[in-house]
């Protein structure tokens, strides 16, 4: 069976690419591992998403659905419990998508991939925390499912290791569910998440420890007790620590790009995002494979997950209708100043498109500068839990450019 | 007298405003860039609102619970008395999306609505 395109996912990002691209007059495959489509959506029970693209404040589930509506009004194909295994390059025209489902494996062809797998959430061992390998310890999406989707109640007495927005999200479930939160412990010197949610802290009277790491983990069977120990400006150790006694552990210590699947096609990925290189079609280092949503960047808005999908879709038109996209002279991006990443990688030059870009430290009155196309702005504050993003106008020449924050 | 220093959400810009207040009366606001994140300091300081979501337990649905919110802020002191209120509801599946699950939640001006649907399990007749 050949598609136009198949897109790899069915959260927000791919349920946006789908609908894009069929709208676009493609045909189009949605394959997703879950029975349900919205991604991680539906256990995201709390209020702010959609502010920017709809201008609404709606929930997780509420923005899911408009999404799934999207897309059942525009004549996607979808196949829910489709795990996909494989991405071959059969040739630069065609692509082959290999997917476990309860039929068995299965595979489908297409002229162009958007593969909007998601992220996975870091773990305990990846974050340096060791001890007792006990009951009570989740990640804090893990612990959402439990409490959104199944009614479950993990703990009662918590601890939250990283004040992302997850982590301060899990923090108000639990405190409106009647638990104590008993620390939320971040690493770095500053708070993580965005300002509303920092609100959060303040609201519940929930203990912040700013500049420590959980380090061990003790307990019989179950949780019982957290070190907690104060880090320099290296982050490195120093002190004894303190003992906080709690039943629950909640990791929420950031997002990792689910890009396996990418990788093994041969993909180049980008060591500072984590997700594939890409141009400013979205389309990876392989002709006619897209990357959109969290498996590109990790975003801290559903908007721009959403924004991505439809950008990586007009990219797939563009490349089904041309049988490829025109070969150009691709202008590379540069870092420059604050910059930790900056994507897309390449640009044509002949459209416009966003950039996004996260710095790698908080920078008041930053000045945001891409001195070879003569754009500069000023930005009242920037913090790497922010996403920059810039429109970026067509007409860009030259063998390179370069943002610089400072 | 009490300064209260909040960092404004209504836009990212996130200014640092000041609000002093004097018995229940405010004295000054500073810090702020636009009339709505004065009007929100204020109202935060006086009384503080917040959209309430949580889940509440489904009879005879395909999932266990559905998720629900209040369609419009409630006052924060009021927060902690309806989750222990609505801990103890339970709906019949099916629910559908925006359908009000109770209205007007211990004399609160809100609704409270389901944020998802939950379909009903299906039942055998048996003859």
């Amino acid at each position: 069976m050949m598609y136009d395109v198949v897109v790899v996912g069915g959260g927000p990002a791919g349920l946006a690419s789908a609908s894009e691209s069929s709208k676009l007059g493609l045909r189009t495959l949605l394959l997703d591992e879950n029975p349900r489509l919205g991604g991680i959506l539906p256990q995201c029970i709390h209020p702010g998403f959609g502010l920017h693209c709809l201008g609404e404040d709606l929930t997780g589930p509420e923005f899911a659905h408009r999404l799934i509506e999207e897309v059942r009004g525009s004549g996607v194909e979808v196949r829910t419990q489709a795990h996909v295994t494989s991405l071959a390059m059969r040739s630069d025209l065609v692509k082959e998508v290999t997917y476990a489902s309860p039929q068995g494996t299965e595979a489908v062809q297409a002229k162009a991939v958007i593969y909007a797998a998601g992220a996975r959430e870091r773990h305990r061992f990846e974050v340096g925390i060791a001890g007792d390998r006990v009951a009570g310890i989740y990640t804090a999406g893990e612990a959402q499912a439990m409490m959104d989707l199944y009614g479950v109640m993990p703990g009662r007495r918590v601890v939250i290791v990283g004040s992302g927005d997850v982590g301060l999200i899990m923090a108000r479930r639990f405190a409106l569910e009647g638990a104590e939160v008993v620390g939320v412990v971040e690493m770095l010197p500053y708070p993580g998440g965005l300002a509303r949610n920092l609100m959060i802290l303040r609201d519940f009277d929930i203990p912040l420890y700013l500049s420590h790491k959980v380090t061990e983990v003790r307990g019989r069977g179950r949780v019982e007790r957290v070190k907690v120990v104060r880090v320099n400006e290296e982050l490195r150790e120093t002190g004894e620590g303190f003992w906080i006694d709690c039943d629950t552990l909640l990791i929420s210590a950031g997002l990792v790009p689910r890009v396996k699947i990418l990788r093994r096609a041969g993909a180049i990925m980008d060591p500072a995002t984590g997700g594939p290189v890409v141009n400013d079609r979205l389309e990876t280092t392989l002709p006619g494979v897209f990357a959109a949503g969290n498996s590109l960047i990790i975003n801290d808005l559903v908007d721009y997950a959403v924004e991505q999908g439809r950008t990586a879709a007009k990219g797939a038109e563009e490349f089904v209708r041309g049988n490829g996209i025109p070969t150009r002279r691709w202008i590379r991006v540069r870092r420059g100043g604050y910059v930790r990443f900056v994507v897309p990688h390449m640009l044509g030059g002949d459209r416009d498109f966003w950039l996004y870009a996260r710095v790698s430290r908080p920078v008041e009155d930053a000045l945001v500068e891409v001195p070879e196309i003569g754009l500069r702005r000023k930005v009242p504050v920037l913090k790497p839990s922010e996403m920059l993003r810039l429109r970026i106008k067509s007409g860009v020449e030259g063998g390179r450019v370069t943002l610089v924050i400072r | 007298m009490t300064v209260y220093k909040l960092t404004c959400v209504i836009c990212p810009l996130s200014c640092s405003v000041e609000v002093e207040v004097e018995g229940n009366r405010v004295k000054d606001v500073r810090g702020f860039s636009c009339p709505r994140g004065k009007e929100w300091a204020v109202e935060e300081v006086l009384s503080p609102k917040r959209v309430v979501m949580t889940v509440i337990r489904v009879r005879a649905g395909k999932e266990p619970v559905v998720s629900v919110k209040t369609d419009s802020p409630i006052p924060k002191e009021r927060i902690r008395e309806l989750m222990s209120y609505l801990a103890t509801l339970e709906v019949e599946a099916p629910v559908f999306i925006g359908q009000v699950v109770v209205e007007h939640p211990l004399g609160l001006e809100t609704k409270v609505v389901a944020t998802r649907s939950v379909e009903a399990v299906e039942t055998r007749e048996h003859a």
